[in-house]
């Protein structure tokens, strides 16, 4: 068994990951399922989100209420996230509590009630959570950009949904969505910690495997078609400060060329952070900070590539200078582009872009959590072999890749180009 | 369960040392992962800003790693971004502060920046500039930002006319009016190793970590490094006193309603927090989340928050809500106050709390940089190298009795500071 690591199947399909690891007395226990936004139909938009929450509306054994206190009573942390493809959710717990987290998942997979008056208060909250992302100019311009890169493919809406479908879906649309996705063999439970694994395999088969399986549910996938063209797109609002948000289109996570993409990314921008317990580090040595913020068009640059099972977008955002135009920006970023197409990058840079990557390892391991996350989390896209062998297979990264990889995946006429327009007090 | 390393830090393998220049270096050990986190603070906060030029101090830590006498701005993070590592200063009211982080192997040079960064500032020019145009952009997005302009009057009317009124990041007409020279002012006047703490948490040994700290700081002498001003008691609020800040186009506002609270060193500072506890974190937010939230459906957020340090603290409630319900969420928000104080706390939400602080205390713990912050929590409230070791039975011991007196005497529903921030 390698590095403590015990990967098996039950017999109604859950997958079950478990990695030992003693260094301090805590386990945490991430349950995935394989549904997110992406598997939402128009109308239905911010489903899957909105289920996450009834999830913690109670079941018959854990009524509302009653759940998030036991956790908390127990010194546990907990919470829930939904994504394009994705939903998980985690307790990491005192090492001789976890049972209590395991009972909770085990029954909140077939028991929750979706009691009519907690769905309807909920729908506010959900509304409510809405109303405040809406109050951020970045989440106003990536959900146009979102929706326009994809028109076809699922892809193309918030987590959150839109409005009108938060505003007008009913308890039985929640209720089947989470008879028709939330099944042992359409999940995956990834447990990290301080445990023996020959116990806590047969305590997970004892509460999980009476759990029937299911019909698995079909992903929706429609493939986006290839976009011949340059979109340019702008969204006014509140305030005095300019962004433009340009968005590439990247192969999923799974991809060959999306090792070479990370090392590229780390270079142009800072590498991005995948971790999702522990932060990262700053980027005023990237190509794009000494272009971009150095020379004063923008205030702050940022890049960011995401691990999605198909195609999705990598963003590079600035902050304008207040004394420049979003158009002056985007000129000194195309030129960065134009160059890193055309030169060749050093063998330096991509050592670099390694070291940096393996030192966001290391802090990713300091904490449990993060690592039961990545146990799960590469599941979802890939396998745990993809997250094992990430660092070799960016140690295995080219000059000539690079430049291959920048010349495929950035190109205008594949970017969708967003510019946030204020309008101080003119709106 | 197999048997693990249970032990909290204590006098066993925390290492405090201080160093003849008045530098306390406190450490711990950790070879879990080969990482190290070093985090600190000094006495150069924004209490010494004049009003004038607030936003002094937070504008000194910004610049101070844009150019050393020895390296450029774009030196000092290629050195740092080339090994994965990051460093980074920060300001609040009474203390400016570091935090940084790399490989166990990039440790001497996480001192050598920190060091160039403390002692020999350059404050160029033309990187100062590029500065202030990044604060102040800041300051554009702080001022449409509902939650942050909502706390930020929420200080305002709580710490009338005294320095806890004032937000450190200054103003845009403050911060436009600093000039170079009072940087270098500034950084000459309170900048020394009086009163420096670092604290070492990672993959290296005690008398490593001490011999680099002697290395990059051990030979750093101010003369005349400025005492901080006296901090001045609060007026307490004689009635509530509301405001509204209006932010045009926004969908939805926050509201901040409060008063103060106790001192870190206080002792109603632990049945406060664990009171708090019930009142608006427990579970999904406590009580305030409980009736807000969950019953009433009218915020995706709405919780309570203690903060206690050196000088008076707050006790705040926070909520972000549709602008039409502001009104509704502020009046179950206060019904909620008036029942802590009521009624307290039952027997069986104290002991749920006191269970949830103990039970949660290694998980805290567990990344370096947790555990570097409890142990500059350690030195700065002088609890003790055992603290965390007590800290069970400092929570067990609280009555709720203690949490009803403690409630009474900060809380009184009519002198309450209440501030929104939206349309």
């Amino acid at each position: 068994m390698k590095k403590n690591l015990k990967i098996t199947t039950l017999s109604n399909g859950l997958k079950v990951l478990l990695k030992e690891i003693h260094t301090a007395p805590i386990i945490s226990s991430w349950l995935w399922y394989r549904v997110g936004s992406r598997d939402e139909v128009q109308g239905r938009t911010g489903i899957s989100h909105w289920v996450e929450h009834m999830q913690f509306k109670g079941t018959p054994q854990f009524p509302a209420n009653m759940l998030d206190k036991a956790i908390s009573r127990e010194g546990g942390a907990w919470n829930a996230m939904t994504y394009l493809d994705w939903t998980a959710y985690y307790e990491t717990m005192p090492a001789d509590r976890i049972d209590l987290a395991l009972r909770l998942e085990a029954d909140r997979m077939v028991n929750s009630q979706f009691d009519p008056n907690e769905f309807a208060s909920e729908r506010t909250v959900i509304i409510s959570e809405r109303e405040g992302n809406e109050n951020e100019p970045l989440f106003l311009l990536g959900e146009a950009i979102q929706q326009t890169a994809f028109r076809v493919h699922p892809y193309h809406h918030e987590v959150i949904g839109d409005m009108v479908d938060l505003l007008s879906m009913t308890r039985d649309d929640l209720f089947d969505h989470y008879r028709s996705h939330y099944l042992p063999n359409n999940a995956v439970m990834a447990v990290a910690g301080d445990f023996d694994t020959n116990s806590m395999l047969g305590r997970i088969r004892e509460l999980f495997e009476p759990i029937p399986a299911g019909k698995e549910p079909a992903r929706l996938a429609r493939q986006e078609p290839v976009q011949n063209g340059e979109v340019r797109l702008s969204v006014e609002g509140p305030g005095a400060t300019s962004y433009v948000q340009v968005c590439y289109r990247f192969p999923s996570a799974s991809h060959p060329d999306f090792f070479a993409l990370s090392v590229l990314d780390s270079l142009l921008a800072g590498p991005s952070n995948l971790n999702m317990f522990s932060g990262g580090i700053s980027n005023k040595t990237s190509r794009l900070y000494r272009a971009l913020v150095d020379k004063e068009f923008a205030v702050s640059v940022h890049g960011g590539a995401q691990a999605t099972i198909d195609p999705f977008l990598y963003s590079i955002t600035m902050t304008i200078h207040p004394k420049r135009k979003p158009d002056e920006a985007l000129r000194a970023l195309d030129r960065e582009i134009e160059r890193i197409k055309q030169e060749k990058v050093t063998k330096a840079e991509i050592t670099r872009a390694i070291k940096q990557a393996r030192a966001l390892f290391a802090y990713g391991s300091e904490n449990i959590t993060n690592q039961a996350f990545w146990l799960g989390y590469s599941e979802m896209f890939a396998d745990y072999n993809w997250f094992e062998s990430y660092l070799d297979k960016l140690s295995a990264v080219t000059v000539r890749d690079i430049q291959r990889v920048a010349n495929e995946y950035f190109k205008s006429k594949s970017r969708v180009v967003g510019t946030y327009v204020p309008m101080d007090g003119k709106a | 369960m197999n048997a693990s390393k249970t032990a909290l830090p204590g006098p066993n393998d925390i290492h405090r040392e201080v160093l003849p220049n008045g530098v306390t270096v406190i450490t711990r050990s950790n070879f879990n992962s080969p990482s190290v986190v070093i985090s600190g603070y000094f006495d150069a906060g924004a209490i010494f800003d004049p009003d004038k030029k607030l936003g002094l101090a937070d504008f000194v830590t910004s610049a101070l790693m844009r150019g050393t006498r020895k390296r450029t701005f774009d030196q000092i993070y290629n050195a740092l971004e080339s090994v994965g590592a990051s460093l980074g200063f920060s300001t609040g009211v009474h203390k400016s502060g570091f935090n940084g982080r790399s490989l166990a192997e990039d440790l001497p040079l996480l001192f050598d920046l920190l060091s160039e960064a403390l002692t020999e500032p350059a404050f160029p020019k033309v990187e100062m500039e590029r500065l202030r145009a990044q604060i102040m952009t800041g300051l554009a997005i702080r001022a449409e930002d509902t939650s942050e302009m909502a706390s930020l009057v929420f200080d305002q009317i709580l710490f009338d006319g005294h320095p806890y009124s004032r937000p450190e990041d200054g103003h845009p007409e403050t911060v436009a009016k600093i000039t170079r020279e009072d940087l270098v002012g500034f950084h000459r006047g309170h900048y020394g190793p009086r009163g420096m703490v670092i604290a070492i948490v990672g993959a290296v040994k005690a008398e490593e970590a001490v011999r680099q700290v002697k290395r990059a700081l051990g030979g750093w002498q101010v003369k005349g490094q400025k005492e901080a001003p006296e901090l001045p008691g609060v007026k307490l609020l004689k009635r509530t006193i509301k405001k509204h800040h209006r932010i045009v186009g926004k969908s939805q506002s926050d509201i901040v309603i409060g008063t103060n609270g106790p001192k870190r060193r206080d002792p109603e500072f632990m049945p406060a927090l664990l009171g708090n506890n019930v009142l608006g974190q427990f579970g999904m937010m406590g009580r305030i989340g409980d009736v807000v939230r969950e019953k009433s459906g009218l915020a995706y957020y709405a919780y309570s928050s203690l903060s206690a340090g050196v000088g008076p603290g707050s006790w705040e409630v926070n909520a972000g809500v549709n602008p039409q319900n502001v009104k509704r969420a502020t009046d179950l928000i206060l019904d909620e106050l008036k029942r802590f104080i009521d009624e307290g706390v039952t027997e069986a939400e104290l002991a749920d709390s006191k269970a949830n602080f103990v039970g949660r205390l290694p998980l805290s713990l567990e990344s370096n940089g947790g555990m570097a912050n409890a142990l500059l929590n350690i030195e700065r409230h002088d609890l003790g190298l055992d603290y965390y070791q007590r800290y069970a039975e400092l929570v067990n011991k609280v009555s709720r009795e203690d949490v009803l007196i403690t409630a009474r005497k900060y809380i009184d529903p009519e002198k309450l500071a209440i501030a929104v921030a939206g349309p």
